[in-house]
């Protein structure tokens, strides 16, 4: 069971990911859009859209900087900013949480935005919900996850990529984590399916591209131009 | 020098007769479909008025456009790159569907379902967003439509507001002073665009052969910074696909060698279309010229289409013999650089706007005359105390000159003033030719304050009021046709299968 749970759909749910995110990037290249709703309500989004995605940036880093450099994150958890960090964790749990319940309420109550929420949409976002608020519980129930994840998540997470996968390092855990893991997954698996996709959109390029864009039709003519791309 | 060609524009706003049938050429053949109903890629506007959206030139609300910092450079008005990344999940610039309208249909079939009662059926407005009936219609396409003088749209009027006094604003609420125009708008297809500028993604172009600025649907994301970032608002979010929309110039009208539609369709002529080439190495410097020198320094990137160099320039960036023939035939050269008549729309936003305005001349010389309203009156030569066509219109305007040039000129005064010399002097000078009723002196110093001739005088009056098709829509044969004919390589015409108009062979339509 535990092959399955923490082996087999890992795999399944990152293979998704990757060849369904590439084939509707290549096939349907139009539905890569965050969808936004701003243009129909103005005034209720500005918390609940900039609260919930600082938070879970942050938190997503937190998550990626531990996976990438264990030893790092071990470093910085183990030491004085231990309490600082679980604090903040904590914190930024519950306030994506509560951002996100402040979407969804507006996404419910909001006349314009509920018709053109999509069934995905709520799939997506109450499985977001739900992962947030298991980070939160288990945080606060099992302290000091920061530094089992250095010794045993992240060893899992790598012998899944190394493609030696070792699901022995998480089939101890209590099942409120390795419930947070499968919803994780879930969630990595739904990605090439719902609106996530605007999160590898994330336009980085702009801090660098010039200004200014001109196509030709044809080659580009000689000569420097103005601020031509 | 690096001469490029741009597709470019003159509105006649004197002509303008505000019948809307440009907005709805454009409408049905472009802005039909859902999430597109509020959108008018072209519409006119009542002047004074708010506009659409609501204040729309309010960029201390909208922060579209560009600004000069404290050193001369030019940035965007709405945020930094770095500020496009942290706005990214709430744009805090963002006109709200509010600023527009909801829009909305009618009920019809109860009018042919209901039960028979004692009052007639009524067909009941219903959103076209949600689908539930609205009781109350707070705004609409042309909610301001002719209203001048009103105290909710013209006294709000962003112009009204920057550039007249008090008693001028208060003026222009009394009846016998009330006044208006038209002003039609579309993209400008700006040398500088904010919206090209504003988009995080790239998705948004210039064209490179003629200079018409496209969104790629396939590249917007819906970061949605374009539609703040174009200080004309003509940009507008598609609420249904979850992307941005613009005015396309009716690139493939343009492409088999006929005017966009707004411009076919346009009742009073208004509308002129042609080429211009212009220097694309002097944008930015232009661009970061100060407010009273933007008109002029516009004006100089457009190049004279018979200098043997800037000829020479233009074959070197592989622009065709037919583009080039197309600019010195083009219209468009004419209002704005020969006879310096036409304007760019706010050109302080910076973005140098590439459709020019030829200032109305009616509003400022209308009058009221024995309680009758005159829009000529004084047409005979008026004693100089009177208001008319003669030496003393543009000094005793009906309108203030201040808002003239708040619209056209950057808040030049002198600058509006000389564009109404030459139109006073073209309309003095064809009068005393045709009906002979001016005093020749007056004529000969309206003439000499115009800096025009007689021979001018009769070019603006043929070109204005008796131009043929081909004389107001001068489209040179774009790439394909060019192809075609054995001017270019050739292209294989397979190339392009499935890849013509916006090239979707999957419905435009939000799957996930």
């Amino acid at each position: 069971m535990s092959d399955v749970i923490f082996v087999g759909f890992p795999y399944v749910a990152l293979a998704l990911a990757i060849l369904v995110g590439i084939y509707r990037y290549r096939s349907d290249t139009f539905s890569y859009s965050s969808f936004s709703s701003q243009l129909l309500e103005n005034q209720k989004l500005f918390w609940g859209s900039a609260l919930w995605h600082y938070s879970v940036v942050l938190i997503l880093l937190a998550h990626f900087i531990a996976f990438l450099l264990p030893p790092l994150w071990g470093g910085i958890v183990g030491g004085s900013l231990r309490f600082f960090l679980e604090s903040l964790g904590l914190i930024l749990s519950l306030v994506g949480f509560l951002a996100l319940g402040w979407l969804m309420m507006r996404r419910f109550s909001t006349r314009r935005i509920y018709v053109v929420t999509t069934r995905m949409d709520w799939v997506v976002v109450g499985l977001l919900a739900f992962q947030m608020i298991l980070g939160f519980v288990v945080s606060l129930s099992y302290r000091w996850g920061g530094e089992w994840f250095v010794s045993s998540t992240a060893p899992w997470l790598w012998s899944l990529v190394t493609f030696s996968p070792k699901p022995e390092y998480v089939t101890a855990f209590p099942f409120l984590i390795q419930l947070h893991f499968f919803t994780g997954f879930l969630l990595i698996a739904l990605f090439p399916f719902s609106r996530l996709v605007h999160l590898v959109a994330f336009p980085i390029g702009y801090l660098w591209r010039p200004y200014q864009r001109v196509i030709w039709n044809r080659a580009p003519r000689p000569g420097p131009g103005f601020r031509t791309s | 020098m690096d001469i490029r060609a741009q597709v470019s524009m003159v509105f006649h706003l004197d002509k303008c007769i505000g019948c809307h049938t440009c907005s709805i050429a454009c409408k049905n053949i472009w802005t039909d479909r859902q999430g597109t109903e509020y959108m008018w890629w072209n519409n006119v506007e009542t002047k004074p008025g708010t506009g659409y959206p609501t204040q729309w030139e309010d960029q201390e609300k909208y922060k579209g456009g560009w600004e000069r910092d404290s050193r001369g450079r030019l940035k965007l008005k709405l945020q930094g790159r770095a500020g496009a990344l942290t706005n990214i999940f709430y744009n805090p610039s963002l006109p709200t569907l509010d600023d527009y309208y909801e829009p909305w249909t009618y009920d019809y079939k109860n009018l042919f379902d209901a039960p028979e009662g004692d009052d007639q059926p009524t067909a009941r407005a219903v959103s076209l967003v949600t689908g539930d009936f609205m009781d109350t219609l707070e705004a609409g396409p042309n909610w301001d439509d002719d209203m001048g003088g009103s105290e909710v749209y013209a006294a709000n009027d962003p112009n009204v507001l920057k550039s007249l006094s008090e008693s001028e604003q208060q003026s222009l609420k009394t009846l016998e002073q009330t006044v208006f125009f038209y002003l039609p708008r579309i993209c400008n297809h700006c040398l500088n665009p904010g919206c090209v500028a504003a988009c995080p993604t790239g998705a948004i172009y210039k064209r490179g052969e003629d200079g018409i600025v496209l969104i790629s649907q396939n590249r917007c994301r819906a970061w949605r910074m374009c539609v703040s970032g174009c200080p004309y608002k003509k940009t507008y979010f598609n609420w249904s696909t979850g992307k941005s929309e613009k005015c396309i110039l009716c690139y493939p009208r343009l492409e088999s060698g006929q005017p966009p539609a707004c411009f076919h369709s346009c009742v009073g002529r208004i509308r002129y279309i042609g080429m211009v080439l212009y220097d694309a190495d002097g944008i930015e410097q232009a661009a970061r010229s100060p407010d009273d020198g933007l008109v002029d320094a516009q004006r100089a990137l457009i190049k004279d289409p018979y200098d043997p160099e800037v000829i020479a320039g233009a074959k070197r960036n592989g622009i065709g013999d037919a583009v080039i023939t197309a600019a010195q035939n083009s219209p468009v050269y004419k209002f704005v650089k020969r006879w310096g008549l036409a304007l760019p729309l706010h050109p302080e936003f910076r973005t140098m706007p590439m459709l020019f305005y030829v200032p109305p001349l009616l509003p400022v010389i209308a009058a009221i005359r024995d309680g009758q309203y005159e829009t000529t009156a004084g047409m005979e030569t008026a004693p100089a105390d009177e208001t008319g066509p003669n030496l003393n219109t543009v000094d005793k305007a009906r309108i203030p000159m201040q808002y003239m040039a708040s619209l056209f000129t950057a808040g030049n005064v002198e600058k509006i003033k000389q564009v109404y010399h030459k139109l006073v002097a073209v309309r003095m000078y064809m009068r005393s030719e045709q009906v002979g009723d001016q005093r020749e002196e007056d004529v000969q110093e309206a003439l000499r304050r115009a800096e025009f001739t007689p021979e001018q005088c009769v070019s603006v009056f043929e070109l204005t009021s008796l131009p043929t098709f081909e004389e107001r829509f001068v489209v040179p044969p774009m790439e394909r046709e060019r192809a075609m004919d054995g001017e270019l390589p050739p292209l294989d015409p397979y190339s392009r299968k499935a890849a013509g108009g916006f090239g979707f062979r999957d419905a435009p339509a939000r799957r996930f």
